[in-house]
Order: structure tokens, then sequence, then C-alpha cells
């Protein structure tokens, strides 16, 4: 029977890089956001459908970069570092001013926002600069790819983009730190950066530093800045265990959570599902979390086990600080709840990640058969 | 890394180490991520489980919005179903003053598209100083559908400027009934405390206007209803998003009064220009009739808050608009106080009808000289002749022979510096002279003393006495009556809107007087005479009925000893004011009427005029054709 062996190897060729378990988590994570989104919006089916575009798109450029072998990635790792710096650079000169920050930057017919970018790129160029020079790990390099991390990190800072700095920031100590980075130094860095809390106080914004007042103590601007904070926690703590039931959220529906669709869609989630539908969502998230850190383990070189543990506990570092924000605990910062928020960079950005780490398991396996 | 799988050599036992140690530190990550997740448990464990109860109920809170429904004032006709205040709805542009930076630029910016009078400027800067910054406060009110429709067009030009929907009172007869029916106003600071103190003030969320004066401020409790209230799901922005729940308001009470339209206006035309203040009561329930003070005020005016300049004009004026005389006015009697003098005389036994005095024109006491205003006297003067021509001299002596206490005495009977306990606040209680009452008054001892000479005039209804037109009123009422004495009141039912059931204010007996029917003949008799051959006579030349009444005039100032009151030579203001009390029909009463004109000198000519009107009115059966409420919108429309 030629004919059924030929399918199935076209059908194993279009699926060897795809990741089963990864992608079945992403699914169900999509799923959650499709609920709720739908929700969110007042139910506006036009809402739902431009995610599900999103969601395609993004599917496609996962599965487009589970085909690219983590070799390629080596290779552009420095150009793709230097283009976004370049770019960032250009962003601080001629970048156009929204909100009150520089993030955005007119590239032709469209705008880009380069920070994107570094998210993916910081990780990437850390993992290639200690991949390269593996044999002879030295101070010298941690303290050179220190200053490779903070550059971007500073650029980004200056816009100002809290959110993305610190998203950038915990890519790439999370590389410097599976990179075996000693353990004198992390807490040396941990007492100083203590140490320096008064002096980066004074160099930060007053919208900065009105969002951490404002996580300390809520209250002291209930129609400002800690508006978003208390209707967001009223939204969670009026859920309960079982929660008010799809589309019933009262502050969502009255319009009390700001952002419903995009970085507070988990209050809208919270709301509506309960503390139950909460530990399915934090499952989830630890599922797709668990199944990177098993591919990183048992990633075949320092590049891929760099990069991948970066992506990873970047990817937990999204789901936490968005979480942390919307029930409470962390100051209101612009990081969208990954593959839930409304919206497609966030999601593209995501997925692309989640394409490397398939990449990384699949490309290993047909090294070793 | 293609090296690595194609020279595992020497450094594969290296690699080994290094990926030990990565895992290692990835294993450190992994519990840190588990660590962190379990922390976002934790959390919402506390909010979900723990604090569930507090964040439901903040977010009911959130979502449930409160509003109070205010319940339509009840209205206030007269006996014959003429309206005297009623609610019209019409349309306000307000401004919420917390919602905007600079006021002065708005209402400038406003005044482009409404016209803004100055008048609605300065009334605008009343109200704002006297409220709170986040009430809606009206600048300009009835607008015409032209204005709405042009407002609305620039409406995204104005944040903080509504258009509302409001029910107004109006005041339809204006100035005729404002010290009886009054006004309503503004709460203020004071009578919110007042409410919140009786227990009411719930009953008042949402109401912004309470009784001021008059009616509206004695019968605010039945006027007022009882407010409803609904429950409404918002959403963030305020707006109601559907109703919950709904109690509906009870609207408040209709008043029907005694009075009747058609006569307050006859009196109100008959004092022409005089100021002064009648008040007619129908003895036979204490049922007030008529109720003017002169000069009134247009209570329109106080609605919605007066503006500076009204109410300076209001408060400033010699006339004095805003005193209720009929009220809180107190004048001394003058020669009407003469008929109690006479009833006293037959009741204590001091004088019998046919025992006559000579009267020289002047009736010496001590060392001073009290006169008669009839030079060379009235010859001899028994009781009927002494009321008919109204002899001072006569009530002189009268006066010195029952003693100050004794008068005080008798006149209580009938309600002399007494309050009445009409329902209307604000009454005067006026000054019944008596040796406790100078005690009391005075703090001196030579003060305190009484003299037997204040007795005299006294007597003639002068010296310290002074009493309300009202209490005049009640007097005549009661003397007419024989002696049965009613609470006089305005209002004759409080009808409910709802059930129509109407509570009647029950004519009151207060006291009937133990008096001789024999005695009363004999003041009756005279009263009639006076208004046939005395000085009442002219007034009531050719009336078809049988009246009986009393002139006086009231000393403003007092003559010096020997001169002669000449009314051309005294400065206006100091004239004598004159009175008139009179009852009709004489053989079984249907009304008293008690009258005063200030500074119109001797009562005959001008206060027994004004009560002859009245009388004819009210007893040959000429009622008011009451006004059709359309005409009343019309009238609101226009104002």
């Amino acid at each position: 029977m030629p004919m059924p062996r030929a399918i199935r190897r076209i059908s194993h060729a279009l699926t060897a890089h795809v990741d089963a378990q990864l992608l079945m988590a992403i699914l169900l994570l999509m799923g959650v956001s499709l609920l709720a989104i739908f929700s969110g919006s007042n139910q506006s089916l036009a809402r739902v459908s431009s995610q599900i575009v999103n969601m395609l798109v993004a599917l496609g450029v996962m599965y487009t970069f589970a085909y690219v072998p983590p070799n390629f990635l080596l290779r552009i790792a420095l150009p793709l570092y230097v283009a976004g710096v370049v770019l960032l650079v250009c962003v601080a000169l001629f970048g156009d001013i929204v909100n009150g920050a520089r993030r955005w930057l007119h590239v032709g017919v469209t705008r880009i926002q380069p920070s994107e970018i570094m998210k993916i790129a910081v990780p990437l160029m850390l993992a290639w600069y200690f991949d390269r020079y593996e044999a002879t790990l030295k101070l010298k390099n941690y303290l050179i790819a220190t200053i490779l991390l903070a550059l971007p990190v500073a650029l980004i800072v200056r816009q100002p983009d809290l959110g993305t700095a610190v998203l950038v920031l915990a890519g790439g100590a999370y590389v410097l730190f599976l990179a075996g980075l000693s353990w004198r130094i992390i807490i040396g860095v941990a007492v100083a950066g203590c140490a320096s809390l008064p002096f980066l106080w004074s160099a930060m914004h007053d919208y900065q530093r009105q969002r951490i007042l404002t996580l300390i103590d809520p209250t002291q601007d209930p129609l400002g800045t800690g508006y978003h904070t208390i209707q967001s926690t009223i939204a969670v703590g009026s859920g309960g265990l079982f929660g008010k039931g799809w589309l019933q959220g009262t502050q969502t529906h009255l319009d009390f959570i700001p952002e419903r669709t995009t970085d507070f869609i988990f209050a809208v989630f919270a709301e509506e599902w309960g503390l139950l539908g909460n530990m399915v969502l934090l499952f989830l998230f630890l599922h797709v979390i668990a199944r990177g850190m098993v591919i990183t383990a048992n990633a075949p070189t320092l590049f891929t086990r760099l990069f991948g543990g970066a992506l990873t506990l970047t990817f937990f570092t999204y789901a936490f600080v968005n979480m942390g924000m919307v029930s409470g605990i962390l100051p209101v910062v612009g990081v969208p709840l990954p593959l839930v928020s409304y919206g497609g960079t966030s999601l593209v950005t995501i997925c692309l990640g989640m394409g490397i780490l398939m990449s990384i398991q699949t490309h290993k396996k047909l090294v070793q058969s | 890394m293609s090296e690595l799988y194609i020279n595992p050599g020497i450094e594969l036992r290296n690699s080994q180490r290094e990926i030990h140690h990565f895992r290692l530190r990835l294993a450190i990550a992994s519990g840190f991520v588990i660590f962190m997740f379990f922390v976002l448990f934790l959390r919402f464990f506390w909010l979900q489980v723990v604090q569930h109860e507090h964040y439901s109920t903040l977010a009911e809170a959130n979502r449930i919005s409160i509003a109070p429904i205010v319940p339509n004032r009840g209205i206030i006709v007269d006996r014959n179903g003429v309206v005297l205040a009623h609610n019209y709805s019409a349309y306000t542009l307000e401004i919420t003053p917390s919602k905007v930076e600079d006021i002065d630029a708005l209402i400038d910016a406003l005044s482009t598209v409404v016209e803004i009078t100055p008048r609605d400027r300065r009334r605008f800067k009343k109200l704002l100083e006297e409220s709170k910054s986040f009430e809606s406060l009206p600048i300009r009110n009835r607008l015409s559908d032209e204005e709405i429709a042009r407002f609305a067009a620039n409406r995204y030009r104005f944040p903080g400027v509504d258009i509302n929907a409001r029910l107004f009172r109006q005041y339809p007869q204006g100035e005729l009934f404002s010290h009886v029916v009054g006004h309503i106003g503004r709460i203020n600071q004071r009578e919110l405390d007042q409410l919140e103190e009786e227990g009411n003030d719930t009953n008042y969320r949402g109401t912004e206007y309470i009784g001021k004066v008059g009616l509206e401020q004695s019968y605010e409790k039945h006027l007022h209803g009882t407010t409803g209230v609904e429950e409404v799901e918002v959403d963030a922005g305020g707006r109601a998003v559907r109703t919950l729940s709904r109690k509906p308001p009870v609207s408040g009470n209709n008043i029907v009064l005694n009075l009747d339209a058609g006569l307050q206006e006859t009196v109100y035309r008959a004092f022409g220009d005089f100021r002064g203040a009648l008040v007619a009561i129908d003895p036979t329930n204490g049922g007030v009739l008529a109720f003017v003070s002169k000069p009134g005020f247009d209570p329109n005016l106080f609605v919605d808050g007066i503006d500076p300049q009204n109410w300076k004009e209001l408060n400033e004026s010699i006339d004095r608009p805003m005193v209720n005389r009929a009220l809180a006015g107190t004048y001394p009697p003058g020669s009407t106080f003469k008929p109690y003098m006479a009833l006293a005389a037959l009741t204590l036994g001091k004088r019998r009808p046919e025992q006559a005095i000579r009267d020289p024109g002047y009736y010496n006491f001590g060392n001073h000289t009290f006169r008669d205003d009839k030079v060379g006297g009235h010859g001899m003067v028994d009781m009927f002749k002494s009321l008919v021509v109204s002899c001072d001299t006569y009530y002189y002596m009268l006066a010195n022979d029952l003693g100050i206490d004794n008068i005080a005495n008798f006149m209580t009977l009938f309600g002399f510096g007494t309050r009445s306990g009409i329902d209307l606040t604000g009454e005067s209680q006026g000054i019944l002279p008596s040796q406790a009452w100078k005690r009391k008054r005075f703090r001196t001892p030579e003060q305190q003393k009484w003299y037997a000479g204040e007795t005299i005039s006294v007597g003639i209804g002068q010296g310290y006495n002074s009493y309300t037109p009202l209490q005049l009123a009640q007097a005549m009422a009661t003397l007419a009556n024989d002696g049965v004495m009613y609470r006089p009141h305005i209002v004759n039912y409080v009808e409910d809107i709802v059930t129509r059931n109407r509570t009647m204010v029950e004519p009151q007996p207060l006291r009937s007087l133990d008096l001789k029917p024999e005695h009363l003949k004999v003041v009756k008799d005279a009263l009639i005479g006076v208004n046939t051959e005395g000085t009442g006579a002219r007034a009531f030349a050719g009336a078809p009925y049988v009246s009986a009444g009393k002139t006086g005039t009231a000393q403003v100032i007092a003559i010096k000893q020997g001169e002669k009151y000449v009314a051309s030579r005294i400065a206006e203001r100091y004239r004598d004011h004159a009175l008139f009390i009179a009852y009709a029909p004489a053989d079984a009463p249907k009304i008293a009427v008690a009258v005063l004109v200030e500074n119109a000198g001797f009562g005959a000519a001008t206060a027994a005029p004004i009560a002859r009107k009245v009388m004819d009115y009210y007893m040959l059966g000429k009622k008011a054709t009451p006004v059709k409420m359309e005409e009343l919108d019309a009238n609101a429309a226009r104002h």
C-alpha cells in the first residue's frame, strides 16, 4: 500500500518539528483566551474573530520557527542584536511620542516598537556569546555579557517603558544565571541592588513612582492611579471559589475593569471562573513552563540550553507579572498575559519563542537519530 | 555546536559536568517558578476565599446605586378650587461646579448658546456660595425648546453642564397670597440639621426644596410626601443600566383652604396704595376667609433662590413687604377696644347700659388732662352712645373704675395678648398690659410700678396696648359668636391625593365665655348703631344686610398735651393708623373682619370702606371662578 505510506511520510514530515505537549497546552490557553475576550469585549464576535486571526498568524510563526534549525538562530544572534540596539538608538532620537513615552519608530508605512524585538534578541545574543566562549568562561565574559544586557535595558528604561525593560532584563539575567554566574556575584548584586533602591527611586519618573506608591496603598488615590488595581482586585475577590459564571461578571460587564481584553483580561477570567478557574489557568501555564524546562534540560548545546531556558523563564515572568499586577501584589506595568491577552504583537513574540523551543527539542532528536 | 557531535573526544567529560551544573541551575529556577506560582495561588486564595465576602460587597456597592425618587409636592387651592400653589415641569440648565475649573469662563461660553441674564448669574453665584460643590446647580430655568436644541448640539463643549427636567413650584396668584401661602426655597444647613434631628432626613434625600414660610412651611409634612427609592444597576461611568427594584414615591397631600381667592383679591384692591392688614374669619367655626398683609411680594422669586438685587430691594424697602403685618405686626387697637371695655363693665357690674356721664370733652386725672377728640365733648353719653360716637371720656372714666388688672383679666378671655394658635408660624403675642406684665417687662422698680394714669389710656385702646390684626379679628369673631371662640385656621382640609381621603382641620372651640345674653345684646346693638347712625354709617350706607362695626384710630406718635392732631401737618409715616372691626349679618354672623390701614388717619374714612367691600363680596354671594389649569401652564411658560 504505497499511498498510505506516502501519506504517512508526508504527515510525518509536516509534524516532525511540532511538540505535541507544548502545542496542546498552548491551544488550551488560546481557548481560555477566546472565552475571556468574548466576555470582556461585551460579546463582540468581531474582537474574537480578530484574535483568531492573530492566533493563526502566531501559530504559523511558531510552526515556521519550529522548522528553523538552532544553527540559524546562532548565526543571526549578533546581527539581530546590533540591529535592535541601533533601532533603539533611533527611537531615542527620532521616535514618536505616544502617551508621554517615546517607544515607536516610523518605518515607511508602519510603525515598529524595537523594544519588543529585544525580548528575543537579548537572551539570544547572550546565549550566543556564552556559547562562543564556552571553553574559557571567565569573570570577564560575565562582565561583558552584563554590559551587553545593560545597554538595551538602559535604552528601554529611558523611553520610558519599565514593563518591557524589566522583561528584557529578566530574560538576560536568566541567561547569566543559567550560564553559571557565581552565587557570590548574584548575592553581591542583590545586596547592592537593595542598597541602590533609594537612588533608583530618585531616578524614576513620577508616574513610575506613583505606580509603586499605589501598589503599597491603592486607596490613597482611588479614582486616579489606584483605580485599576482596586477594581481588578475587587473583580478577582468577588469571583470567589467558583466564579460568577461565564458572561456574568458584574465588574467586567459594567465597565469597572479597565483594559478588559488586554492587560487586565485575567481580572475578567478570575471574576467569572473563580479560584477553580485560576487553578486550571495556573496549571496550564505551569505545564508550558515544565515542558520548556524539560526541553531545555535535554538540549544538546550550551546555546540551546541557555536560550531555551531564558525563553521558558521569560514566559513564566510574563505570566507571573501580569497575574501579580491584576491581583494587586505587583505594580501596574504594561505586561500582557501570555497567550491570553488580546493583541497580535505579544502573541506572535510568545509563539515565536514556543516555536524555537519546539525546534530545539525536535532538531536534537533528528541529530540523534 | 555541531563540533560537539562531530568531535566528542576529551571534552565530553567536561561537558557532562557542565550539563550537570546547568541542570542544577535549571532545577533551582524551576523551584523559583513553583514558589512564585504558589505565592500567586495564596494571593488568589486570600482574595477569593478568605476575603471573598468583602470583595463581593464591594462589587455590589460598585454596581448598585440607590437613587431617591422625589415625590410631587401637594398643591394648595382655595375653598373654590382656585390654585394658589402648584408644580409644573420644565427644563433647567445645570452646572456641577466640582466638574468645572473656571466657572466664569464656562458661563461666558454658555451665554453664547443660551441666554443668561445678569440676574441669572447673580442668582447662581449666591447658590454657589450656599451649596456643596458636587451638587448640580441651575444657571437657567425654563429653557425653551429652541434653547434645548441649541445646547444639545453644543453639549460636547461643556463638560459638567447638563439639562435636567425638574418640577418647579409656582404661585399663580403671585403677591396676593404671599403672606398666607408663603413659598418654598432651597433647603439650608439649619433645616437639614433639623430634619436630621427629627429623623426625617432620609425622607428628604433628593429633595432640594422645603417650605420656608406660610402654609408651605406649617404644612410641610403634609405637602412633602414620601420619597421613593429606586435601585439601579450602574456602570463605571455612573450610567444606569437597568432598574433592579423600585419603590414609588407617594405624592404629598393637597391642601384646601378656607380662604376665598376672590375675597382676597377684593381686599387687595380695596387697600389701593395703602399699607395694612385684613383678617376675615367665619365666627361659627374659626375658618379664615381672607388673610391679607400689604404690601406683599412675588413668592415666585424665592422658589429657586432669590437674586441678591431683588433680595436687597425687598429687605430694605421702607414699606417692609416681607413683614406679615396680619400675623406678626402689632398695633394699638384704638377705639376698636371699646366694645370689649363696655362688655367688661357690664359683666363686672361697673356700669349699667342706661347709666350716662356728662362729657365735657376731656377727663382730668391727677394733674393730667385726657382729651376727647370732639372739642367741647359729646354731652350726655350712655353706653350705646359711647360706642356709636366713640366717646373717649366715657372710657377714660370706665378704665379708671375697672382698674388695669380687671381689664387685663377680662380681655384675656377674648384672646388679647395671647397667640391665637392659627396654622401659621411666626405669630406675635401682642401686649395686654397689666401690673404683672409691667413687672416682667421692665427692670428698675420705678419702671415696674403701674401708675393709675396709665390705665386711663388703656381704656381707649392706647397706651401699652398692642395687638395683631389677627387677634382683633379673633376677638370680633368671638363677640359676634356670643362668646364661643374657635381656633382660627386657614386650612379647611388636607386631601390625600391617592385615596381622596379628607382630613378636616376640625373647628376646635377654644372656650365658651360666660357672658350674659342681655349684656351681649347691649354691646351688639350699639355696634349695629355704629354702622347705621354712627362713625361707620357712611361706609355702610345702603347695605342690603345689617352689619355691626366699630371704628378705631391708633396713634403712632404721642400728641403733646393740648395739641390738636392735624393729619396734614404730620409726616405720612407718623400719621395715625386707621382701624375697623365688623361682622355681618348682625343676627347670625357669618363673617367677622378686622382691618388695619397704616398711616391712613381716621378709621371711618379708610378702614371702614374696605370692610364694606369685604362684606359686600361675601354677603352678596359673589364667588370667584376657579382658574383653569391650562391657563396656569400658559402663565408658567410666560413667567
